[in-house]
């Protein structure tokens, strides 16, 4: 079956982050394929590179990194929610003159209509949290 | 072919931020030539009352975006009856959203829907995507 999955909580803070990371393993481990993960809400800030969680607990952006490089995942970050909330990458850093940007490798940022797009593609939408 | 696309709303339009951005969500997705159609259920139901005024809260007021969805062409607005009385309100505490009907010669008719906890649980039955929020 071909999955889409919303994430719309922060890492840490709420265990959506987490479940989506085992149901994207779970299924993937089945053969089922991942059309897409699109973070919204609080949850583009699962994206961040510059988290530093104790080392002693999981890193749920090298998490999906690793899952993202395996699989050649899709993961978009909504550039609305993600604007909102700081989380930038290099293009919009220079167009917004900003002076860092903290995007993870393996996530992309672009519009609501990626989430759309996954929701008319893939058999089944999971959303995770809220 | 068109899937059914249900946005559920279910938080209070202010103290989170799921219902402005359940509305994105909703306008943005109105491009892709989708069925839409929005539920609200629970706290959810405050999002259409009339009359908000956020200034002390000091947040925009993006109550008056809902008047616009049947320009969107979301036309099917489904609240649910048993949410509204749980919180002493009737349909005359909501917007009076409407659409224009192109179809005979753009007569106004009512988006909202009102539905009992039993009857929305079949339109849910009926969709293909539900975004909840």
């Amino acid at each position: 079956m071909k999955f889409a999955l919303q994430i719309n909580e922060g890492p840490y803070q709420h265990q959506a982050a987490d479940s989506a990371i085992q149901f994207t393993k779970a299924a993937l481990a089945k053969g089922h394929e991942i059309f897409r993960v699109f973070f919204y809400h609080d949850g583009v800030n699962n994206a961040t590179r510059l988290a530093i969680p104790p080392q002693d607990d999981r890193n749920i952006t090298q998490e999906w990194v690793k899952l993202q490089k395996e699989h050649n995942l899709d993961l978009v970050v909504c550039i609305a929610a993600a604007q909102r909330r700081g989380l930038i990458d290099e293009d919009e850093m220079n167009r917004q003159g900003k002076d860092a940007n903290n995007i993870s490798e393996g996530f992309r940022i672009s519009g609501l209509g990626q989430l759309i797009e996954a929701g008319i593609e893939a058999d089944r939408l999971i959303v995770f949290g809220a | 072919m068109a899937k059914k696309f249900m946005y559920i709303n279910r938080k209070a339009p202010y103290g989170t931020i799921y219902a402005l951005e359940s509305l994105e969500v909703v306008l943005i997705g109105a491009a892709f030539d989708q069925d839409v159609s929005l539920a609200f259920i629970g706290d959810g139901v405050y999002q259409l009352t009339k009359g908000q005024d956020t200034k002390a809260i000091g947040q925009k007021n993006f109550s008056p975006v809902y008047s616009a969805l049947g320009d969107y062409e979301v036309t099917k607005i489904y609240i649910e009856k048993e949410s509204l009385e749980e919180r002493g309100l009737t349909l005359d505490d909501l917007q009076h959203l409407v659409w224009e009907d192109e179809d005979e010669d753009y007569a106004e008719k009512d988006s909202i829907r009102l539905v009992s906890r039993a009857e929305l649980a079949d339109v849910l039955d009926e969709q293909d995507v539900l975004l909840s929020f």
